[in-house]
């Protein structure tokens, strides 16, 4: 039973591996559709970034002459690691063998590896934008990844654990109905996912525009297949955090360990909170309007204070 | 095998003896500088390997002690190698290896006298810090202190032609032994009254003293070791010092020299004095976290390559402190657990540290060679020019930003366990305490990951800010082989986390009676508490990531065409793009000194908008000389100058004097 048990879970692993991969630009369409809706557009349908990826797959790769091989190495790596990152957060089962490798510590240590390979590339080619662009990245950084660690905290002292799995099954079946600590940490989640996915208030995905552009800045020298990987990992990151979300503050409705007849169940609740997340975002970036860049380290830093207080409050009521 | 039966005490005696004898024939064969470099060099670092692998095998051993027929009549030195000293060997042995081979390679462009004293103080630091590691009784120790400090004065004032490395030293030199006269004191309250034959740690550990005196031992050696490890607000000579240093010198102090300071103020801690009270760690824990925060600051608006990663020292070294004073909180109330867990963090991080830094450092040596500058400022576009160099660094640098799954990531990891289970303290203060303390790690650590993007991004990324960078070399074979050891250390630290645990646990176990244990049972999975609270495996995140990532490049060449076109950068189709547009140094940290404004003194040159060669020239000093040390040298010089009142060079005035104190002295006894 143990090791049928053990031959389930690591095929589900590879299941979730595939099926983030393949789902991730979906969720990024769905975002843009809200988006094009809430502006009175009638928009390019969920389905557009598939058809951007296939585009740039299918193009040349121009690079600049002196590009070196941290250049060229760099798309692989962020994909990989958001690739990972996605597929090790527990959003249909908690089943998941490879957890144990990877806790929320190197969780964030991943999404870290990866935005310093993306700077250090930015920075690569010796254009202006890309230095720009880097020194935004890491500042915008500096501030949201203590403040995502402090949210992550708060939940793992809930369930004593760091491991995903144990958290999320110590958060669904709650003790209290709503958690104050975990309230501040929702907060301040919301405020370092719009950060880290480069949205707005504090970027814009979608501007050129350089004096308002981060995470554009520093891709600018990418085209094509390495444009590509970017951009599904760009897809990969918001899913993952979108994951981390709903692992975090909507557990309900994921299966539980050992419990496989409860999967197409938890697939169709997924659906639903990914699709009432994604609207929640594209509500969000429109009623807002995007902010001066040092106005941003102030956006963060409350972020970073309501998670320590979240903490706080967790030591202060043990609740 | 019983013929030859030597102790591991007796070995590493043999690895002193051969430093001591290399320094002196470096001293004798100054003509030779070939024969320096390429023997001498690589014999220390032989002898640097043969001290590690000797204390490695003896980390688990019975503590061995010895008496050496040197020192004063009636006062012999006392050795001791027990695991907390061989766990420090090991660090000492492994980096020093790295940096000796370098340094083979290294001092090639120099020679004549400089080379070969150069060659013997190099060794005798290395003796300094081997004694002060095994020293058994303050008598040796402050003798091993000294010659530490004596030799790192030497070396750091190797260019001593340059006025401002003269300063530097001297600041060093000052500060140096303001902590040696607090270590000496502190020596002197451990020993408890007890006479002369009291200053052995032996006797030291025996002595019963009161709650006062051993918290007035820890003060004094808290402050004296805090001193020497450049803890805030003692730090003033390590951005000073460091830079001014050859950089294997540099290397040396930054990831060895400070470790030194931190394994005292164990030794004193843990095992000199017998029992600890909590407001210590609290005090520890305190500024610790205000010495990691300001180190990383002021690393961030740096444009000197060794100043920066002379600051980042000073914040690795908060953190070490934050880390003992975690593990004195722990100990305290019992959480033997919990205590060795915070020590095993703070041991994993000394020891990541040690081969990351010296990595760092020789690196910034390399560069120098090849540009002649410090200044980040005029470099950019290296790691086309010195393609090894530039590797091996990345290696270091992403280990020092604390990145899965290198070692720095590691020792983190093992730090934020520790506050994340701490809840449970008897005392509500502490409690609340914690998870601010662990916020604010959270973010020094972060940015440190935003000061080594500008420091490689600056030095190595881009295009050349100079013209004479075109014609910069790479790293020779040495400096590589030096290099490269350290970098493989930074891997397999991080890739083996079980099994240095495993070693580390039996300094924890000698000095606080308690391991991690059963934990370090499983060799893939580092669960310090039990698999369902936490635990991380790098090798398998490794195999992960390789291996997505290389399903990834298949597919995309499976599927796709791999056609690929160089040609001019895109930038926005900005046609009159050159290097001086790139962020300079003083650009890429303008955010953090922008948001951490009034920590700094900033002084600004901003150029006129008529100017037609503007130059723009800013600089951020510390505030604390400013508040802090100058007003202490004033009031020295103003009592000196009174103290020099008394003399007038007058024979009888001063024979005045001595009949006074005698008039006065029989009056009063």
């Amino acid at each position: 039973m143990e090791n049928y048990n053990l031959f389930f879970a690591a095929l589900f692993q590879l299941a979730q591996l595939l099926l983030v991969v393949l789902a991730a630009p979906l969720l990024t369409g769905w975002v843009n559709q809200c988006q094009a809706w809430l502006q009175n557009r009638s928009g390019a349908g969920v389905l557009q970034p598939y058809r951007v990826l296939r585009k740039l797959f299918h193009k040349d790769a121009v690079i600049a002459h002196n590009a070196s091989w941290l250049f060229r190495v760099t798309p692989y790596i962020v994909f990989g690691c958001m690739w990972l990152a996605a597929a090790i957060i527990p959003i249909i089962a908690v089943d998941l063998p490879f957890s144990q490798a990877a806790d929320v510590i190197a969780l964030v240590g991943v999404f870290a590896l990866a935005r310093m390979f993306i700077a250090l590339a930015a920075m690569d080619i010796g254009t202006s934008f890309g230095s720009l662009g880097a020194r935004r990245e890491m500042l915008v950084s500096f501030l949201a990844e203590p403040a995502l660690l402090m949210v992550l905290f708060t939940a793992s002292m809930i369930s004593h654990s760091t491991q995903l799995p144990r958290i999320v099954e110590a958060l669904a079946h709650h003790q209290f109905v709503l958690y104050p600590s975990l309230a501040f940490a929702a907060l301040a989640f919301v405020i370092v996912l719009l950060a880290e996915n480069a949205r707005i208030p504090v970027d814009n995905p979608s501007t050129h525009l350089e004096l308002t552009m981060i995470h554009e800045a520093m891709i600018l020298e990418y085209s094509a297949r390495h444009l590509a990987l970017i951009e599904w990992a760009s897809s990969l990151k918001l899913f993952a955090y979108m994951s981390i979300g709903i692992a975090l503050f909507l557990p309900q409705g994921i299966a539980e360990m050992g419990h496989w007849a409860g999967l197409p169940l938890a697939i169709v609740i997924l659906l639903l909170k990914l699709m009432l997340a994604g609207a929640g975002l594209a509500l969000l970036e429109t009623v807002t309007a995007k902010m001066r860049i040092f106005r941003a380290p102030e956006f963060l830093g409350t972020a970073f204070l309501l998670a320590v207080l979240g903490l706080l409050i967790h030591f202060l009521l043990g609740a | 095998m019983n013929a030859v039966n030597v102790s591991p005490l007796e070995l590493l005696d043999g690895v002193i003896l051969i430093w001591i004898l290399l320094g002196l024939t470096g001293l004798a064969l100054q003509r030779s500088s070939r024969f320096i470099t390429g023997i001498i060099f690589p014999l220390g670092a032989l002898a640097s390997l043969a001290l590690a692998v000797t204390a490695f095998l003896s980390l688990g051993a019975p503590p061995e002690t010895q008496v050496l027929l040197l020192g004063l009549p009636d006062l012999p030195f006392h050795l001791r190698l027990d695991a907390l000293s061989a766990f420090f060997l090991v660090l000492l042995g492994a980096a020093s290896f790295g940096v000796s081979i370098y340094a083979g390679g290294y001092f090639r462009s120099m020679e004549g006298q400089t080379l070969a004293l150069l060659c013997l103080q190099y060794h005798l630091f290395l003796v300094g810090m081997t004694l002060v590691l095994l020293a058994d009784d303050a008598y040796m120790f402050m003798v091993a202190w000294e010659t530490m400090a004596l030799a790192s004065y030497f070396l750091v004032t190797t260019d001593h032609a340059i006025p401002d490395i003269r300063k530097a030293g001297y600041l060093y030199l000052l500060i140096a032994h303001v902590g040696a006269i607090a270590i000496l004191l502190s020596f002197g309250v451990m020993q408890g009254g007890n006479g002369i034959g009291a200053y052995t740690f032996d006797a030291m550990r025996g002595a019963e003293l009161a709650p006062f005196w051993s918290s007035a031992a820890f003060l004094l050696a808290l402050f004296g070791f805090g001193a020497k490890a450049g803890v805030l607000p003692m730090h003033m000579w390590l951005p000073e010092a460091h830079p001014a240093a050859p950089s294997p010198v540099s290397a040396l102090m930054s990831g060895v020299m400070l470790k030194t300071a931190i394994y005292g103020i164990l030794r004193v801690t843990f095992d000199l004095l017998g029992t600890q009270q909590w407001w210590w760690g609290v005090l520890a824990l305190a500024l610790g976290l205000i010495t990691a925060v300001f180190g990383v600051m002021f690393a961030a608006v740096q444009g000197d390559m060794k100043r920066l990663l002379a600051y980042s020292s000073i914040e690795n070294i908060g953190l070490l402190l934050v880390g003992i004073g975690l593990t004195i909180i722990f100990h305290v109330y019992g959480k033997d657990a919990l205590a060795a867990l915070a020590l095993t963090a703070t041991l994993y991080h000394s020891l990541n540290h040690a081969m990351f830094k010296s990595l760092l450092f020789i690196g910034t040596g390399s560069i120098l060679h090849a540009t002649g500058a410090r200044n980040m400022g005029r470099m950019g576009g290296l790691i086309r020019r010195m393609p090894w160099a530039a590797a091996l660094m990345l290696v270091g640098v992403l280990a020092i930003s604390g990145l899965p799954p290198l070692n720095g990531f590691v020792s983190e990891w093992l730090l934020l366990q520790a506050f994340l289970l701490s809840p449970g303290l008897p005392n509500n203060y502490i409690n609340m305490l914690v998870p601010v303390a662990a916020a604010v790690i959270a973010l020094a650590a972060a940015l440190a990951a935003y000061v080594m993007v500008k420091f490689y991004g600056v030095i190595f990324l881009g295009q050349p800010r100079e013209p004479e960078l075109e014609h910069a070399h790479d790293a020779g074979a040495w400096e590589r082989a030096g290099m490269g050891w350290l970098a493989l250390a930074c891997v397999a630290l991080g890739l083996a986390p079980v099994f240095v645990v495993q070693q580390i646990d039996f300094v924890s176990l000698s000095l606080l009676g308690s391991g991690l244990g059963n934990a370090t049972n499983n060799w893939v999975f580092l669960a310090p508490v039990d698999t369902e609270r936490a635990s991380y495996s790098p090798l398998y995140f490794l195999l992960a990531v390789l291996g997505v990532m290389l399903l990834t490049t298949l597919l995309v060449r499976r599927f796709y065409h791999g056609r690929l076109r160089r040609s001019a950068p895109w930038d926005c189709g900005f046609p009159a793009q050159t290097a001086r547009m790139q962020d300079t140094a003083e650009g890429f940290g303008q955010p953090i000194r922008r948001i951490f404004e009034p920590f700094f003194l900033i002084e600004r040159d901003v150029p006129s908008p008529f100017d037609t060669h503007p130059r723009y020239h800013g600089q951020s000093d510390d505030r604390l000389w400013f508040i802090l040390y100058q007003p202490i040298k004033r009031i020295t010089e103003k009592m000196s100058s009174w103290a020099g009142l008394l003399q007038h060079g007058r024979i009888h005035l001063y024979l005045t004097y001595t009949f006074v104190t005698l008039i006065v002295l029989l009056v009063f006894v």
